[in-house]
């Protein structure tokens, strides 16, 4: 029997993406041509923008297609860089937390690396919230040198939501451009573009149910970040390419389905989630909740079990069948000790025994359960197998 | 049986995991990552160390229908390989890392996790052949491909280890018969190019490598006579039996090359002198292993052929442990060894156990 527990990796394609998906597939058309045929496939993708307007609440003309969330992030933090950097020589700082995703962390990284950039990083308590207040001290002391303020809105490791909306106001006012990468955010708790004082968020359609390789970047219609691509200048010139009118429908789709079923969604996996987590800490006395305190998306457990390595719960929880996640891992498939967790103030064997273990739309109690009778058996032979850094 | 099979990546551990599938065992593939930092210390798709060889291992497992995981022995790599290999140079030794690595990591630090998470075996892609005598006991033989036998390097694994050991390769005549099964079975490192070098110094010269670790400390080169004939910025790196690298201004008296002959990491000096001083007929050591059943009294001078490189000569030898040290007279000198080298003791194709080498004497002061 198979379990998946890692829907903030990946989800089930919802039946609605697939229908708009097989529909849009069978219709010819390139959106930019002048021509019926153009203009059918472009009133799909226009139906499509008006969908993803609708679920992040945001002007029609502010949605910007992209492949995902990974470019989405490079096109706001490197654009939105660029753009101030250039007007303005003396602001070359980028303000972001350290519980940045790698797809909002690297750019900035790139940006200090080649071009000049210093980032300053706002820490994080150790239940992985933002500090917020230093934040905001610390942005009204530099305010004349930041380029960007770059956020993400739920961490997608510990779930742990961050109050976005409140740095927005105060970037607003001071006339600074932030961004957000809201890809674990959307679709799985209410938000609103046009209420959060934003100039631009990253989204993802498979973390909502659409398939992979497609997202959207919603951008203020006042900002203009530079362009990381040149070419037909479709999507209001930030996103060349002929557009991806299927893919487009799909997310559409996914999207709109999410924002129908999010509270009574949210309201089961709660639950669950709950039940999962009170019987692993029940049973394991090592284990421990990371996000405790703070304000989580109801879809979310991360748990540290002390004295064991994520691999080994990996490999025996895969050999049960369940698929969960520990935390990134590199190209070579090293799971590397998270530095969310590091931030947080773990050492660097807690933050390579993490478990994330994400419910989704398609999670049912019987899936829980199954986790929860595979996880003493798996945590006591991970035990067992110890920490590989150990001396023999 | 439970096989976790060790997946490097290259052609021989994607053949031995074939087998093991294909004798029908319940098949793990798993690549180790032994950098702190993957992909950093090689580029190339020669070593153990890149997200190609990574890519590679885990195509093969596809390949295979096996399922795939990497595990992290980086930081007891750093410490028990990478960190030993330092020392050793420091200490004016020569180490053998890849042996190391076998004795430490592969079939220890690996094989201890993977009899905890149910495992029974380790397999690899190494030339060698494991065989049972006529009393039960397990033995570790030199693989039938002569040319790339690796029992040498295997020499280091114990009776327990022999048992959770499984080298499917060890009957095969050759690489190229290898080569070709991969090629056959559709994997997709078939003509992959062997690795030669240590898989963490990315460009093969160990003395460059060991600047980064070891600071600057200049000596002098002296010859027998203690006549100061040259000078070095470091005795780490030196190895007893180099020829190359001295840059020696003047020649010998008699014209003929020079040797490294000793290294004193104290006083930094090297000595060097002429081919024959590097003839060794006696080796010494304390960290001493058998590889399955011992001799019947080790404290007894016992026949057996030793070899002390990977690829090296055997020479027949006579050797013994007494009062906790391993001495072992050789009947036909070796040139050139160097305290740090391991001595591997065959009786025929079998391995009887290894001693890392602590001294040696030479033919002139045996005679003395």
């Amino acid at each position: 029997m198979s379990v998946f527990l890692d829907h903030a990796a990946t989800t089930p394609l919802r039946p609605e993406a697939m229908v708009a998906l097989e529909k849009a597939l069978g219709v010819l058309g390139n959106p930019s041509s002048v021509h019926s045929d153009g203009q059918r496939t472009r009133a799909i993708l226009e139906d499509a923008r008006d969908q993803i307007s609708k679920a992040a609440d945001c002007n029609r003309s502010e949605v910007v297609f992209t492949s995902g969330g990974t470019e989405s992030n490079n096109e706001a933090i490197k654009g939105l860089y660029w753009e101030a950097n250039n007007k303005d020589p003396l602001k070359n700082l980028i303000i972001t937390s350290a519980a940045e995703h790698h797809a909002a962390l690297d750019p900035a990284l790139w940006l200090a690396a080649e071009q000049g950039a210093e980032i300053h990083y706002v820490d994080l308590e150790a239940n992985g919230m933002v500090k917020l207040g230093e934040l905001e001290e610390f942005i009204m002391l530099n305010s004349s040198r930041i380029a960007l303020i770059s956020l993400i809105w739920v961490n997608n490791e510990t779930g742990v939501i961050t109050d976005v909306p409140r740095i927005a106001k105060l970037a607003k006012e001071l006339g600074i451009a932030i961004h957000s990468d809201a890809v674990a955010a959307f679709g799985n708790i209410p938000l609103s573009f046009k209420d959060s004082n934003l100039t631009s968020m990253a989204i993802s359609g498979h973390k909502v149910g659409s398939p992979i390789g497609v997202g959207a970047l919603i951008v203020s219609r006042g900002a203009k970040p530079a362009s990381l691509l040149h070419g037909g200048g479709q999507e209001r010139g930030l996103r060349s390419g002929t557009m991806n009118y299927p893919l487009a429908a799909a997310f559409a789709a996914a999207a709109a389905a999410a924002q129908l079923d999010m509270a009574l969604r949210a309201q089961r996996l709660v639950g669950l989630r709950d039940h999962l987590e009170r019987e692993i800490l029940k049973a394991i006395p090592n284990a421990l909740r990371t996000a405790f305190g703070a304000e989580r998306v109801p879809h979310n457990a991360h748990l540290i079990f002390d004295g064991v390595q994520s691999d080994s719960l990996l490999f025996l929880l895969d050999q049960r069948g369940i698929s969960v996640s520990a935390g990134s891992a590199c190209q070579a498939g090293v799971l590397a000790p998270s530095h969310v967790l590091l931030a947080m103030g773990y050492s660097e064997t807690q933050a390579a025994a993490c478990l994330r273990i994400t419910l989704g739309r398609t999670t049912t109690q019987s899936d829980v359960d199954v986790f929860i009778d595979a996880i003493v058996p798996s945590f006591e032979q991970s035990l067992l197998a110890g920490l590989s850094s150990r001396a023999i | 049986m439970r096989i976790l099979a060790a997946m490097s990546g290259g052609v021989d551990s994607a053949v031995a995991a074939a087998r093991a599938v294909e004798a029908g065992h319940e098949v793990v593939g798993v690549h180790l990552a032994l950098s702190r930092m993957p992909g950093t210390l090689r580029t190339g798709s020669r070593g153990c160390c890149t997200i190609e060889d990574s890519m590679d291992a885990q195509r093969a497992a596809n390949t295979l229908g096996i399922p795939y995981y990497v595990w992290d022995f980086s930081e007891r790599f750093k410490i028990d390989v990478v960190d030993d290999f330092v020392a050793e140079y420091k200490a004016g030794r020569t180490p053998n890392p890849c042996m190391r690595c076998n004795e430490r990591i592969k079939f220890a630090a690996l094989l201890e996790k993977g009899l905890a998470l149910g495992f029974d075996a380790v397999a690899t892609g190494h030339y060698a052949s494991i065989k049972e005598d006529s009393g039960g006991n397990l033995e570790l033989h030199r693989s039938l491909a002569m040319a790339k036998d690796q029992s040498y390097v295997l020499g280091v694994l114990n009776k327990d280890q022999l048992k959770h050991s499984y080298f499917p390769l060890g009957a095969t005549a050759s690489k190229d018969l290898i080569r070709k099964e991969a090629a056959d079975r559709g994997l997709s490192v078939a003509q992959k190019p062997d690795s030669y070098d240590i898989c963490f110094i990315p460009e093969g010269d160990t003395r460059d490598w060991l600047k980064e670790f070891v600071p600057s400390e200049p000596g002098t080169i002296l010859d027998q006579e203690g006549n100061q004939i040259g000078e070095h910025d470091s005795h780490v790196g030196f190895t007893i039996g180099q020829r190359k690298g001295l840059n020696l201004g003047r020649p010998a008296k008699d014209g003929k090359p020079r040797y490294v002959l000793e290294i004193r990491p104290v006083t930094k000096e090297i000595i060097v002198g002429p081919e024959e001083a590097l003839q060794i007929s006696e080796l010494y050591g304390t960290r001493l292993s058998w590889c399955g059943k011992p001799p019947l009294d080790p404290s007894v001078f016992f026949d057996c052929e030793v070899q002390v490189r990977a690829h090296g000569d055997t020479v027949p030898a006579q050797a013994a442990v007494i009062d906790g040290e391993m001495i072992i007279h050789l009947l036909e000198p070796f040139y050139g060894v160097a305290p740090g080298q391991t001595a591997v003791l065959y009786v025929g194709t079998r391995v009887l156990g290894q001693v890392t080498i602590d001294r040696t004497k030479s033919k002139a002061s045996v005679s003395a």
